[in-house]
């Protein structure tokens, strides 16, 4: 179990100043000159050391990527993107983050920034996060009376942070759409190569990276790569922001140590399912984008990368959506059906035409107004969808479809066994007796 | 992706202006970035002109257009892609956005949409008759721990009933939107447990240690958010030090951090996160001493997170005789069992009987508080123990697991 003085956070719940003051007493901002003076490649060494891997749900590791980043530079100025574009359903970790911790932020980027020879930074916000921008905007222009950042500042490296933020639409999450957007274009996806870190933001070289990812970065250096190593398991290492949603007794946002089971976890911080364990029907572990794992399955997985592929799903953002019982699991993902169907850019044919087709079917299903056939036709689908788009917006809607057909596939087949129920011999059934 | 389109030509305006503040705002803007990139300043310019005016018209986005040299189709491309942008006119009063995606849907954000169709208008984005209010259903809004909330103007409504998310309505209604505080509604704290935090605890609350667990893990006082007690050095072998080789490896890792994060940390203002920080943290101690040196640490095993270490004395004497399967009672999985065992717990009898206070021991190094009486495990076991799984679907009406 993760201590008190184990967690970065520490400001997570707003019970302290989230100003310079307060993030200074709480130890931002110390030492920071002492770790940019390391230079360039003690930095990223240590944080790949540390065995980060991206908090925004592919896991990369961290350090790995900074690395990529040109060594000699061509002329063209390097940028940190941070993406705060938060809009994975069940995702609501960054958010804790710019409006109670921004200073994490904020030494983050400069820290990284110094790690890949940028002395810019554009953290893209989400449009919806009005009071968490502002919030955001204010610490900036704190740590710039502080010269923290800026020009000519206490560190002795330039540094920029400019908040940008977007309008609502998911797909800017995508590395190469929130570029895009940033530029001021439609969000939509890039076709990698050429990957950002060579030819990203305004063409120059550019690393995205989420919110979380680089907010814990300075606690790391200044505690040493090893202590965040040794949190964990292996591969797996460090502590976590974990959203809990849905039906527990209390859903909370908290930070916990990697690995931690998920039984331990929703008695831990949630106080327990609601109704208790024998109503646990399914568990969304990673934010919307990744398969529903069943209830028994998931009672003893550990929360982390590895831990949720040997149960058949992924830690994407570690936003955990639990249904009990009462839940209609086809409704349930028919609503993110209709989500990713929402959020599609319409630049790729199978994602755009994918995505309304199998909304429509599953609206269907969710009714029981569909043949047995079909399901393994729509399982079909999403397989042809999947993998076949630019970025992984199809996959991320072909995937939710593809937990529920391998988990629940009797619940289908039982709402469409009690919707024929009711149709008479010639095939029509009653419209009174759908209802 | 949905179709938007611009509203219809009756309702446009013939021209849009910024207010004298705002266009001050949005030359500032422009200047944030590189020299001929200031086409990046049109989603912020367009949310801008959209909080003056609540909406955004044909007109504004020409404007827009003219202020960043860009084709008007190229604004017009962003205004119809980003679904935050209104094309149409909205409640003078208040424009409601119900998020309605899974996490809200499952804790009840179609009742919440229910109350707008019945105060508002059944359809979204339609006015209501005075035309001061509207509505829609959005996409997450990214405040699912708080579900079902609702976004108004600047500010989220959170942990929302249908009865108070009426009563705000109704307060926007009537123009009285501001008596209204934002946030939660059910007088948690942002996104802590509704009960109460249960990390970063305030009150120095001592550490519930089961004995045989070895050594207690931090002090109460270096645990209180904030991290305004200073830990001193004397103070933090004693918090831990369960043996003189702890206390070696402890100072190594100390000296190490010492020269990894330079002289400066020893500033007396930092004392307090000082000792906070690597030093004493169980981790690197125990990552330290098992390595010896911290390059090489990786992660500790699975195991090695929660079962109590081996060669603990059991809390409780193992009874004779053949183990029972604990598994049977609902709430006990094998990992809680193997623990239970280690703890000397193999038998129904014996869960039946625990003490309130052993409970609590009990409970302490399963780290699961509450647990056993929200599950009924007493109950329950008494049940198997007396008749066996028979006995059990007497009581309980069903078969165990």
């Amino acid at each position: 179990m993760l201590s008190d003085q184990d967690r970065i956070f520490t400001n997570l719940y707003g019970q302290n100043d989230w100003g310079l003051e307060g993030a200074r007493k709480r130890g931002s901002w110390h030492g920071t000159k002492d770790l940019l003076d390391k230079g360039r490649d003690w930095l990223t060494n240590e944080v790949k050391a540390s065995g980060l891997r991206g908090r925004g749900g592919a896991g990369f590791s961290t350090g790995l990527k900074w690395s990529f980043m040109p060594k000699v530079n061509d002329g063209r100025p390097h940028y940190l993107v941070v993406n705060a574009d938060e809009s994975e359903p069940g995702t609501c970790k960054d958010r804790e983050i710019l409006r109670h911790d921004p200073h994490h932020l904020i030494e983050g980027c400069l820290i990284a920034g110094r790690a890949m020879d940028a002395h810019a930074a554009y953290i893209y916000v989400r449009g919806e996060f009005m009071r968490e921008r502002h919030r955001l905007e204010a610490a900036v222009q704190q740590a710039y009376d502080a010269r923290l950042i800026g020009k000519n500042n206490i560190h002795g490296w330039d540094f920029d942070v400019i908040v940008h933020h977007g309008a609502g639409a998911y797909i800017c999450g995508e590395e190469t759409a929130l570029l895009e957007s940033l530029e001021g274009k439609k969000g939509q996806p890039r076709l990698k190569p050429p990957f950002p870190a060579g030819m990203g933001l305004y063409g120059c070289p550019t690393t995205v990276n989420n919110v979380e990812s680089i907010a814990v970065v300075p606690e790391i250096l200044r505690r040493g790569a090893a202590w965040f190593a040794g949190l964990g398991r292996e591969n797996n290492t460090g502590t976590k922001l974990f959203c809990v949603s849905g039906h527990v007794n209390q859903p909370a946002t908290f930070e916990e140590e990697m690995g931690t089971p998920f039984e331990t976890l929703i008695e831990k911080h949630c106080g327990g399912i609601r109704g208790g364990w024998d109503n646990l029907l399914a568990v969304i572990p990673g934010g919307s984008s990744v398969p529903c794992v069943p209830g028994e399955t998931i009672r003893s997985a550990h929360m982390d990368f590895d831990g949720l592929r040997e149960v058949g799903s992924s830690l994407g953002t570690a936003a955990v959506i639990v249904m009990d019982k009462s839940t209609d699991i086809i409704k349930a993902i028919w609503r993110l059906s209709a989500f990713y169907k929402h959020e599609s850019c319409g630049q790729c044919t199978p994602c755009r035409e994918g995505t309304g087709w199998m909304m429509r079917v599953m609206e269907r299903m969710v009714r029981g107004e569909a043949q047995k056939r079909e399901i393994d036709m729509l399982f079909a689908v999403t397989k042809q969808v999947e993998g076949h788009t630019i970025c992984a917006l199809g996959d991320a809607a072909a995937w939710p479809i593809q937990g529920l057909i391998k988990n629940f596939r009797h619940v289908i087949e039982e709402r469409i066994d009690a919707y024929t129920y009711k149709s008479t011999s010639d095939g029509a059934v009653p419209s009174v007796a759908a209802e | 992706m949905s179709v938007r389109r611009l509203a219809d030509e009756s309702v446009q305006p013939a021209s849009f202006a910024f207010s004298e503040e705002n266009a001050a705002w949005a030359e500032k803007r422009i200047a944030m970035y590189p020299e001929g990139r200031q086409q990046s300043a049109v989603i912020p310019l367009l949310m801008r002109a959209q909080e003056q005016d609540g909406w955004v018209s044909r007109a504004t986005i020409e404007s827009v257009a003219d202020m960043l040299g860009m084709p008007y189709i190229r604004v017009l491309e962003v205004a119809t892609f980003y679904s935050q942008f209104q094309l149409q006119p909205v409640g003078t009063r208040a424009h409601i956005q119900v998020c309605g995606t899974t996490p809200c849907m499952l804790r009840g954000a179609e009742d919440i949409r229910a109350v707008c169709q019945k105060h508002i208008h059944p359809e979204p984005h339609h006015l209501n008759e005075e035309g001061t209010m509207s509505w829609e259903e959005v996409e997450c809004a990214g405040a699912c721990v708080n579900a079902p909330m609702v976004t108004i103007g600047f500010d989220t409504y959170e942990d929302l009933t249908p009865q108070r998310f009426e009563e705000i309505l109704v307060a926007f209604r009537d123009g009285k939107g501001d008596t209204i505080a934002p946030g939660p509604q059910n007088g948690r704290r942002f996104s802590a447990p509704v009960e109460g935090r249960t990390t970063l605890l305030e009150d120095p609350r001592p550490r519930h240690a089961a004995p045989e667990s070895g050594p207690v893990e931090g002090d109460a006082d270096a645990t209180a958010p904030g991290r305004k007690r200073e830990v001193t050095e004397e103070a933090a072998p004693a918090i831990k030090g369960p043996s003189e080789d702890g206390k070696v490896s402890q100072a190594e890792a100390e000296a190490e951090h010492r020269k990894a994060a330079g002289p400066a940390t020893r500033k007396p203002s930092q004392a307090g996160r000082e000792g906070a920080t690597g030093a004493e943290s169980p981790a690197i101690e125990k990552t330290a001493s098992k390595t010896g040196e911290k390059t090489k640490t990786t992660g500790r095993s699975a195991d090695e997170i929660r079962t109590p270490e081996a060669g603990d004395a059991p809390m409780f004497a193992r009874p004779e005789g053949v183990p029972d399967d604990l598994k049977l009672i609902s709430g006990i999985g094998p990992g809680i069992e193997a623990k239970l065992n280690a703890l000397g717990i193999t038998q129904y009898a014996q869960i039946a009987g625990l003490s309130a206070t052993d409970r609590e021991r009990v409970e302490a190094v399963l780290n699961f508080r509450g647990r056993m009486d929200r599950d009924n495990w007493a109950g329950q076991a008494k049940a198997l123990a007396e008749g066996g799984v028979d006995g059990y679907v007497r009581v309980f009406g069903k078969k165990p697991r």
